[in-house]
């Protein structure tokens, strides 16, 4: 009996404690919160996944989105970041989206990963919060479970299909081939999105699919279904995936003497594809990407330098991305004159939009208008940028 | 005792309708808004979650690692159904249905060979079963993939609410009748259970799918509130979440679920806003509750109010 009496005494006092900490915590989110509605203080909401599995992508887009209000404020305008982490996780994401909601800001940048964003739109949507998701790229994440475009969600990334549509048209217009071997990722929708479309698009030009064979995450050898893939007819293989497989199988493809042109995604956009694959392998591979460095124009060197300056390393695709979902955003309050749901909304899609990572409007479904990058690599390195528009329906 | 009995049960009626009350006054006060409504329906997962594996684990004393397993079948189900059959509250009550039998029927497939081994064995064989059921759905192209589903929002917090209220008293009532006590003496002593005439494999199964039905309840209800479900989202470290709130709660302790529920999630809530720090605290949190309390918050106790009356007698006593 006593060691239950102690267990009840110290379960109470946790539970006491708890509570004291949730109203330590409301009582000192008040006085902020009267704070900004006295000024004309415009709160923006950035929500990354900020640890956890993604954390690399959330805290590159937090700097990006950072240093866009930051250059903001600098030029005279009054804005607050409110700050959340999602710790990678939809749950936490969906708790977050009802925060931001009931915090008043004026619209959101983030999530990251497109599960997260999507678990969100719902809630943010119903609550009439604008959202401009830098890099959710899922193929329809922006419509709502009945195929309806959800009206105050926008994102500034082209969906997977139209990366790999656009590989197809790279490949065949440009690079002239016409047989190729599909070897994907089969445990990330990324991939598989990339596959079918790459596919549609490859044989509507008139290309043939020699084979198409999958590897898991986290695969190392690749050997045997290359070895399966030296003897088979074809020009050109299409590695849809990130950089960890990819590197590896370039590597064993190369080594193999397998050495022809290697095409993939912006999966490959890492310093870690070198490391993997080794330089002298990355040669005739080439990739598409919403961003690169070379032949940066004169706005994209400005926020690289920028970006270096604030936070001494390079940027990468996400911090620009987010850079431009935040003025993206920004721009659209300006414009509106307020912070009205309504007018920012209707402001972001009217928007005709000019950043670092291009120039685009929104279509129906409010996924931008604009080209995709096809980068050539040249012993590792960054040699070439081509814009390629492919031709969907 | 009869009536001992009765008056008990009578104050837990009231503890349930009185916490509905003050829920839904705190509600339409606005004083839970909808961030505290998610937390709470988070919570009620949780819970659902805790005493179903507790039902395994602290009762029938096995050690099961694919809980998750069970919580996807039943996520799918019912998402499956909201998206391509029926909408709305239908759909999640028959998503439940359906994934309860389809859970069943997979933990009978899964507890008939694995429920024979024992220990670190179990543990492994579950966890390898769990990780199945996740590679075979995320194979499947009615749950698209890896992409998951995007899901409408068809449940409140009133069907959590009363979900984990039904499953309580399921899980409780199994806990006191004679089967459970013949799994409550698998948990003691395997052999001198089967040298009392007890079935123990039979005893097993029994507990493994009726917790394994009882988290697709929790896993449909999330795919009805948190509007995404993904595969990627029930790996083994979401059975390691839901052993940890079995483990801190105190196993075997469905009061302790309750308090390990609710306490974790409130943590990770006022934990939000030092974000770097918080898998920190969450992990020293668990250190120290298991140097100090090894057998988890309450151990095998539960907070009753036959226990509370007795206290209260004894005080009384001793005043006089």
């Amino acid at each position: 009996m006593k060691t239950m009496k102690k267990a009840f005494m110290s379960a109470l006092a946790i539970m006491m404690a708890a509570s004291l900490a949730a109203c330590g915590d409301s009582s000192s989110d008040t006085p902020s919160g009267s704070d900004n509605s006295g000024s004309n203080t415009v709160k923006i909401g950035l929500h990354f996944e900020l640890t956890g599995e993604v954390a690399d992508y959330g805290n590159a887009e937090l700097k990006g989105a950072k240093l866009a209000i930051k250059q903001a404020n600098e030029a005279g305008g009054n804005y607050e970041e409110v700050i959340y982490d999602n710790k990678s996780d939809t749950t936490e994401a969906v708790t977050l989206a009802a925060q931001l909601a009931n915090d008043g800001v004026a619209g959101v940048v983030g999530p990251a990963t497109s599960g997260s964003s999507a678990a969100t739109y719902q809630i943010k949507n119903d609550a009439k919060v604008t959202v401009i998701s830098p890099s959710a790229t899922q193929i329809g994440v922006t419509l709502d479970p009945s195929g309806n475009v959800y009206n105050y969600v926008f994102r500034i990334c082209f969906e997977d299909s139209y990366q790999g549509a656009a590989m197809a048209q790279y490949a065949v217009d440009t690079l002239a081939k016409g047989k190729v071997i599909i070897y994907a990722d089969n445990s990330s929708d990324y991939a598989k999105g990339l596959t079918e479309a790459f596919t549609e698009q490859f044989k509507k030009l008139g290309g043939t699919i020699v084979a198409t064979d999958y590897y898991s995450k986290g695969d190392t050898d690749f050997n045997s279904v290359l070895t399966k893939f030296k003897d088979m007819d074809y020009d050109v293989l299409y590695i849809p995936g990130y950089y960890n497989e990819a590197g590896l199988i370039i590597k064993q493809a190369r080594e193999m003497g397998i050495d022809c042109e290697i095409i993939g995604s912006d999966g490959f956009d890492s310093e870690s594809l070198i490391d993997l694959a080794g330089a002298s392998n990355l040669n005739k591979v080439y990739y598409t990407t919403a961003y690169t460095t070379v032949g940066a124009s004169d706005a994209l060197q400005a926020f690289i330098d920028a970006y270096k300056a604030e936070y001494n390393e390079e940027p990468s695709m996400f911090s620009a991305l987010a850079y431009d979902s935040t003025n993206l955003l920004i721009q659209a309050i300006e414009k509106a004159g307020s912070t009205d749901s309504d007018a920012v909304r209707s402001a972001v899609e009217n928007i005709e939009f000019d950043g670092v990572t291009g120039s685009f409007s929104f279509d129906e479904t409010h996924t931008p208008i604009k080209s995709v990058l096809v980068v050539t690599l040249v012993d590792g390195v960054q040699g070439d940028a081509v814009a390629v528009s492919p031709d969907v329906d | 005792m009869k009536n001992w009995m009765k008056k008990e049960n009578l104050l837990w009626l009231g503890l349930i309708v009185l916490s509905y009350a003050v829920l839904n006054i705190l509600i339409s006060a606005g004083i839970i808004n909808n961030v505290y409504k998610t937390v709470l329906m988070t919570i009620g997962i949780n819970i659902i979650l805790a005493i179903s594996l507790n039902l395994i684990i602290g009762i029938t004393g096995q050690f099961s690692l694919g809980h998750a397993g069970f919580m996807i079948i039943g996520a799918y189900s019912c998402g499956v159904m909201l998206k391509s059959f029926v909408s709305g509250v239908p759909g999640v009550f028959l998503g439940i249905i359906a994934g309860m039998v389809i859970s069943a029927f997979v933990a009978l497939v899964v507890a008939i060979p694995t429920l024979r081994l024992r220990g670190d064995y179990l543990a492994i064989a579950t966890l390898g079963f769990g990780e199945i059921i996740r590679i075979v759905i995320l194979n499947m192209k009615i749950t698209n993939g890896a992409a998951g589903l995007i899901l409408p929002k068809a449940v409140s917090w009133h069907m959590i609410f009363w979900a984990v209220v039904i499953c309580t008293i399921v899980v409780v009532n199994f806990g006191r009748s004679a089967h459970g006590r013949a799994c409550i003496s698998v948990r003691e002593d395997e052999i001198a259970a089967e040298a009392m005439g007890i079935n123990t494999t039979q005893y097993k199964i029994l507990a493994f799918v009726l917790g394994a039905m009882i988290a697709s309840v929790a896993g449909a209800l999330y795919a009805g509130a948190f509007y995404v479900i993904k595969p990627d989202m029930f790996t083994y470290s979401k059975s390691i979440d839901i052993l940890v709130l079995v483990v801190f709660g105190g196993m075997g302790s469905i009061t302790g679920s309750f308090i390990s529920s609710t306490l974790v999630s409130l943590l990770n809530t006022v934990l939000q806003q030092f974000s770097s720090v918080r898998m920190i605290v969450y992990g020293l949190a668990l250190v120290v509750i298991m140097v100090f309390r090894p057998s988890g918050l309450l151990g095998r106790k539960e907070l009753t109010f036959s226990g509370l009356l007795k206290v209260l007698k004894k005080g009384k006593g001793a005043a006089q």
